[in-house]
């Protein structure tokens, strides 16, 4: 989870606008929304104009005039576009630390941007106001590939972050800007639900330099229930990814009473180190009350340092706790000798041991990508 | 327009007796039987309105009939002689009266011009401003295309979609829904009327009244799972529309009975017909019959046979819910 709340907002976002910041060539909303509509990859056309949606799991089938669950790609007589291309409602020059990666670039800065639009509905989304509109209810600005590589590079940035609400959704434009970026020497790295189909997976997030999937549960009720989706196909992303030889980390809400079980933490540890290894940095991170949960109390913090005994205990190497400002379990340590090889304070990078790749006190070798 | 006004209730109920019938003759006997009697207790009481005349000899349909139509429709629902009696129970002179209409599929399936243009002459006859009746639906791109004309300001009618007029800052929720609410109904309107139109729907079996409520969300993607169930009952629980909610008069002049949300002609017919209810259940339930019946008559299989039958509908009379009736033991359905 990707908060949109601090970082510093740049004149492309909803959010805030300072004119003064606003970049050059970005115009605002509504006033040519043919510049936003690309036809959609990832579909399938059916008989009497309808279309299968093939980007996630969820397979809409949509008929003319309709849009998918994610509400930005819409079925126009048989053809089927995504309506935010380009199309950008929040953009921030956020600290890599927040999205959470730690074990990528340590200390950088990500232009970081979304459109509007997600293909799930967890009732606890703390960006609810954009991830779950419709591209035309948010203020947005053109922002096309080549400008989002050249706004990266202006704010120093080394990575492009497609983060804040689903970049599944929005994989046309992330595809685009990932290849633009690149051809600037810029990264790419997305913040994703893991809730894509694997072709896509492989095409979209094939171009990024790092992954992180908000795993939100190790239950196929949970999803079912809170997060309307399901469970196996982010597993089997997460399988994919580690085949394609993507950094990745994995971010786990700990939210109170829906899972935040022993056994579900358990059960989590000991998927991700028989599938994914034990060097996978896990995040559990506390929850606030947000959008539909706001009856639930912000997660104890013994509940965030039991779920990490529980994955130390099964032998994950870098398990952190997040959200929680200043907690030492925010720091990076070495497996081998334990001492402190990151220290974090916020979501800033106080001190970075690590040097070529490895603990400068006992030369294990520390897993990430730790220097551009 | 005249003779409408001056026809008396039993009058036009004489003539339905007449009419060719809309929907299964041994229910509308029954059903008028009630209507007259005054029997109806508990039931809801469905009227369906007709005019085989409604499109005179071309393909638009002519204004004064549909006026026509109108009045037989409210004056046998509300047992009114004058159609201004009837208008005035369902509506106060000082409130604003919101009429959602539908316009998703353009022009060739979306509410009938002339039938929402009757709707607000009654309605000033009855005493509402004509500044105080906003016409809308979720995009005034999607009304244009639909023949309506913008009015936004001034003494006029309005007209304009939520686009113009956002969308409200907190969260609305009622079980699995939770939804941002159109200003235009929550500030502009002390009264709904639902105005929707008779048709398939690919994935919900059909839409007509409850369902249009998805125009007044800013996410209705969200609740296309499942057949829309129970998400069309949950929305109309909230009660930012629930309290508001006091008629809904359906649009079945043309109706779709396969392809639908998005116009299909091929699968579109001249119903030439009005449906007209306090109960959005009972009319969702009745459209719904209509739209089989066409279907069969068409040869093909039923909603149900292709796993899409509106279960939504008994969602929304169950016990959690109670917004209306759907057993149709306890509809009259009154021909006019």
């Amino acid at each position: 989870m990707c908060a949109l709340a601090s970082g510093a907002a740049l004149g492309i976002t909803g959010v805030a606008q300072p004119a003064a910041a606003s970049p050059s060539g970005a115009a605002s909303g509504s006033e040519d929304d043919a510049r936003y509509i690309v036809e959609a990859k990832f579909y399938q056309k059916l008989p009497n104009r309808k279309i299968k949606c093939k980007l996630c799991p969820r397979e809409c089938a949509v008929g003319d005039k309709e849009r998918g669950y994610c509400g930005v790609r819409e079925n126009r007589g048989g053809t089927y576009y995504s309506l935010v291309h380009s199309r950008v409602c929040a953009a921030h020059v956020d600290p890599v630390e927040k999205k959470p990666l730690f074990h990528y670039l340590p200390g950088t800065n990500a232009f970081s941007l979304a459109t509007a639009g997600c293909n799930v509905n967890c009732k606890f989304c703390q960006n609810w106001d954009i991830s779950q509109s419709r591209p035309e209810e948010v203020p947005a600005h053109y922002t096309p590939p080549q400008r989002v590589a050249e706004l990266a590079r202006q704010y120093d940035c080394p990575t492009i972050a497609y983060t804040y609400s689903e970049p599944a959704v929005f994989a046309e434009f992330l595809m685009d800007a990932a290849d633009a970026g690149h051809a600037a020497g810029i990264r790419s790295i997305v913040v994703s639900n893991g809730y894509i189909q694997e072709d896509a997976l492989k095409e979209a997030y094939g171009r990024m330099d790092a992954v992180k999937i908000d795993l939100k549960s190790f239950t196929e009720s949970y999803y079912s229930k809170v997060v309307t989706g399901q469970l196996k196909p982010v597993l089997d992303s997460l399988i994919t990814l580690r085949k394609l030889g993507k950094w990745t980390e994995i971010v786990y809400l700990v939210l109170p009473t829906l899972n935040d079980s022993d056994a579900e933490f358990r059960g989590l540890a000991q998927w991700v180190k028989a599938n994914l290894g034990a060097d996978v940095p896990l995040h559990f991170t506390q929850f606030h009350p947000e959008y539909l949960l706001k009856n639930l109390p912000i997660t104890p913090v013994p509940t965030l340092e039991r779920a990490k005994a529980i994955a130390d205990a099964e032998g994950l190497h870098f398990v952190y706790i997040g959200n929680v400002p200043g907690h030492p379990s925010q720091n990076t340590y070495c497996p081998k000798c334990r001492k402190m090889l990151v220290e974090r304070v916020g979501f800033t990078a106080s001190e970075m041991l690590i040097r070529k790749n490895c603990c400068p006190f006992c030369q294990q070798p520390i897993p990430g990508v730790w220097h551009v | 327009m005249n003779t409408a006004h001056n026809n008396s209730r039993r009058d036009f109920l004489r003539q339905s007796l007449s009419g060719a019938a809309l929907l299964c003759a041994s229910g509308a006997t029954e059903a008028l039987a009630s209507a007259e009697s005054g029997a109806a207790g508990a039931k809801s009481m469905v009227v369906a309105a007709r005019d085989e005349q409604l499109r005179g000899v071309g393909t638009n349909v002519d204004s004064s009939r549909m006026l026509a139509l109108v009045d037989r429709a409210m004056q046998a629902l509300f047992d009114r002689d004058r159609p201004v009696e009837a208008w005035r129970r369902l509506v106060r002179p000082g409130e604003t009266v919101g009429l959602k209409v539908n316009t998703l599929g353009g022009r060739g399936i979306s509410t009938n011009l002339q039938l929402v243009a009757a709707i607000c002459e009654r309605l000033q006859e009855a005493g509402i401003k004509s500044s105080d009746i906003v016409i809308w639906d979720r995009d005034s791109n999607e009304l244009e295309r639909a023949g309506f004309h913008l009015a936004i300001g001034g003494e006029r009618v309005q007209c304009f979609g939520t686009d113009r007029a956002g969308y409200e800052q907190e969260l609305a929720a009622w079980g699995s829904v939770g939804s941002l609410l159109s200003k235009i109904l929550t500030q502009r309107s002390n009264v709904l009327i639902n105005v929707p139109v008779l048709k398939d729907h690919d994935g919900a079996g059909v839409t007509i009244a409850l369902k249009n409520m998805y125009g007044a969300i800013h996410n209705p993607n969200k609740y296309h799972p499942n057949g829309c169930n129970p998400y069309v009952a949950d929305l109309n629980m909230l009660p930012e529309i629930r309290g508001r909610m006091r008629l809904t008069i359906c649009d079945a002049t043309t109706a779709m009975y396969e392809g639908g949300p998005g116009y299909k002609p091929e699968h579109s017919w001249n119903a030439n017909s009005l449906l007209v209810s306090t109960d959005p259940v009972a009319l969702d339930h009745t459209g719904w019959q209509m739209i089989e019946r066409k279907r069969a008559e068409k040869g093909l299989k039923t909603l149900a046979a292709e796993e899409r039958a509106p279960s939504y509908i008994a969602t929304a009379a169950d016990a959690e819910h109670r917004l209306g009736n759907n057993d149709p033991k306890k509809i009259s359905i009154v021909e006019v």
